[in-house]
């Protein structure tokens, strides 16, 4: 135990001696407080969950669209340019990849270099979130390790509509906290030149969501 | 007492008046902050519950002050559980002496870092460069700070105060290989800041992060960005460290869903900001193999034994208060001198670095309170404003040196202590302002900083008194004399 970490708690329990809390220690929990999907004034309202997640989505420069399970691949295949190079992580369904003949599945033996060199790639979710547009990835199956999602230029996530909850809170209780989580809302993008909003920086340019039913 | 680049030299009326005669300066941040002003308030329009999710940040933030250091026991123990090391550090320099030791045992010369308010209070990239460590700063706004040799001037946009013309000088000046063909559109100048940062993201043997919030009850950090150097620098490099002041832990998992909610529209008045990225500790064959964390004090045990200042610890560095600071709209970040600027850099500066070091902070403000209004977490800034200036005064009144406020204060109250003397000097005002026409303040070096940039008020040629004394029989009954 270091001589730091024993004088810096010794200095906190000092201060709760010339500054008692008021608070209790540790917030009394709460019902989370998820915010009422509300449309903004003068849009019609979102039919739904789903429907308020693609408005969501659509709103930050991504592209999104819904899809019938059996057209899941067909779509796929449309958002990817011809011959680029695409690569989906391990465990990424294969009836959604038929008709993709470059497809390279990640493997250990990818580089960082190797990954800045795919154009494209596929990954599914852990859970999404309607009243924010986001999707959050958490490494399990079908997403792939933190450095797949981020190096290649474009980024193309399957969302199941069960995946689809309400609010921020919502997405919290569902998830892991111990598996490295990434939460994705559109493109990456900066707004640090006179506040003006470009989309794609170091992360994906490119973001294209597709829902698909149940 | 926390150091380190906390604070800077001078006084903020002498910067501040530097500040306002730059012309260009007032132009940038006149324009930044109104746009972002109302993109917030649309934002935050969009919430039902926006004042009870205001409530429940402050909470979950008191809460966590009121037992920090079980919270910080807890965390160390969840993080390190998960592989990752958790290391204490009082003050700057013992922060900085275990990042370059880390460093050191790396091999690594040359670091990428995410923006990160805690390393610059350190002064980190100073102490890096003098151990022979380069840092390159891979948010966009920092560095164009970096690059032109700046300091940041904002939280959130640090390089606020420069516009795209000038940010175009400083990449056609400082990045290689660029020409003078780079225009000035924000998408090109983008554009040239993520070729050039490419190559150093994936070359990168070690990062350095700070943190957005720590989670003891799971040992989970969490950093919240836009531009997706953040996701470069946790994930690509072999060795990660952050570094992450104490006030930063919150108890439960579940509390990281209200600061979701209140941070990205608070600060970029966005529903949810690009990306956010959690980890607990080091996950195989996914991530930086070595992960690190310090945890930081540098002055907040301090600000957490001040019955009033404490509260300033609850801070998520959102931005909001700057956005709205009529004072910070006008002088701009750099006139505070400290790394914190604005309403909360006025008050947390002095709460961690101690009120006499820095002890014209607290009086830059017009305590009009509309930081108070936009704080996620509702921290009162005017009235912690108020407890410093009555601290300085306290600290001021028992030093024998005499100052000519004080002066005058004391004749004043000296004056107002007996009925006899005040009507004396009643008397001798209209007389005072007749023989002077008007110029009296001329008379008077001793106020004259204070009529600089006001109009004295003129003694008035009657008096209440004298008047109620000339028409007898209006006021009879409210004579007390
Ligand atoms: S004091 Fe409040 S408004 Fe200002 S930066 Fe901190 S959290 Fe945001």
């Amino acid at each position: 135990m270091s001589e730091a970490r024993s004088e810096i708690l010794a200095r906190i329990r000092a201060a709760r001696i010339t500054a008692p809390p008021q608070a209790p220690p540790v917030a009394p929990p709460q019902a989370p407080l998820s915010v009422s999907p509300q449309a903004p004034p003068g849009a019609p309202a979102p039919v739904g969950l789903v429907g308020l997640f693609c408005e969501r989505v659509a709103h930050y420069d991504a592209t999104v669209r819904r899809v019938a399970t059996d057209s899941v691949a067909e779509n796929l295949g449309s958002l990817i340019v011809a011959g680029s190079k695409v690569v989906a992580p391990r465990g990424f369904p294969q009836q959604w990849t038929a008709g993709l003949n470059a497809l390279v599945v990640d493997g250990e033996e990818l580089t960082k270099r190797d990954l800045d060199g795919f154009a494209t790639v596929l990954s599914t979710c852990a859970v999404a979130v309607a009243e924010t547009g986001t999707v959050i990835l958490d490494g399990g199956v079908g997403q792939g390790r933190r450095a797949l999602s981020l190096l290649p230029d474009h980024h193309v996530v399957v969302v199941k509509e069960s995946q689809i909850v309400a609010g921020v809170d919502d997405a919290v209780g569902k998830l892991d906290p111990r598996k490295p989580l990434t939460w994705i809302s559109g493109p990456s993008a900066t707004a640090d030149i006179e506040l003006v909003r470009v989309r794609g920086v170091h992360g994906p340019r490119r973001l294209d969501v597709v829902v698909v039913g149940a | 007492m926390g150091e380190g680049l906390l604070f800077g030299e001078g006084d903020f009326p002498t910067r501040a008046r530097h500040a306002l005669a730059d012309g260009q300066l007032r132009a940038n941040l006149g324009a930044a902050t109104t746009t972002i002003r109302e993109r917030r308030a649309a934002a935050v329009g969009e919430v039902a519950d926006w004042e009870e999710l205001r409530s429940a940040g402050a909470r979950i933030k008191d809460g966590s002050l009121a037992a920090l250091d079980e919270m910080l026991v807890d965390f160390e123990e969840k993080f390190s559980a998960s592989g990752g090391v958790v290391h204490w550090a009082r003050d700057a320099q013992e922060a900085n002496a275990i990042i370059v030791d880390l460093l050191n045992r790396s091999g690594a010369a040359e670091v990428v870092k995410v923006k990160s308010m805690t390393t610059q209070e350190i002064g980190l990239n100073e102490a890096l460069a003098e151990a022979g460590i380069v840092a390159w700063e891979t948010d966009l706004a920092e560095l164009i700070v970096q690059l032109s040799a700046d300091r940041p001037s904002h939280f959130l946009v640090p390089a606020i105060h420069r516009n795209r013309d000038e940010i175009r000088h400083i990449f056609q000046d400082h990045i290689p290989g660029i020409g003078t063909g780079l225009g000035n559109d924000p998408a090109e100048l983008t554009a040239a800041a993520r070729s050039y940062l490419r190559d150093k993201f994936l070359a990168a043997e070690v990062a350095i992060s700070g943190a957005n919030f720590a989670v003891a009850e799971t040992g989970t950090l969490g950093v919240v960005e836009s531009e997706g150097n953040g996701r470069m620098c946790l994930t690509l490099p072999r060795m990660l460290i952050s570094v992450v002041g104490v006030e930063k832990v919150v108890p439960r998992w579940e509390d990281v869903g209200t600061l979701f909610q209140l941070l990205p529209r608070s600060s970029t008045a966005e529903r949810m900001n690009p990306y956010t990225s959690t980890w607990s500790g080091v996950t195989p064959s996914d991530g930086p193999s070595e992960v690190h964390v310090v945890l930081l004090d540098n002055g907040r045990t301090n600000a957490l034994a001040d019955p009033v200042g404490k509260e300033a610890l609850r801070c998520i560095r959102c931005s909001a208060c700057l956005n709205v600071c009529p004072v910070y709209e006008r002088v701009g970040g750099h006139a505070y001198g400290s790394v914190y600027p604005g309403p909360i850099g006025a008050v947390i500066t002095p709460y961690l670095a101690g009120v006499e070091t820095v002890a014209s902070l607290p009086f830059a403000s017009t305590l009009c309170g509309a930081c108070y209004e936009v704080c996620p977490v509702k921290i009162d800034i005017p009235s912690l404003l108020v407890d410093l200036r009555a601290k300085h005064v306290a600290e001021a009144n028992r030093k024998p040196l005499r100052s000519s406020e004080k002066v005058v204060m004391s004749a004043l109250a000296w004056v107002m202590a007996d009925a006899k003397r005040w009507q004396l000097v009643n008397r001798l005002g209209p007389l005072l302002g007749k023989l002077t026409r008007y110029r009296w303040a001329r008379l008077a070096p001793l106020i004259g900083r204070w009529t600089e940039n006001r109009e004295p008020p003129v003694p008035p040629a009657h008096t209440l008194r004298n008047w109620r004394n000339n028409h007898q029989g209006l006021g009879e009954g409210m004579r007390h004399e």
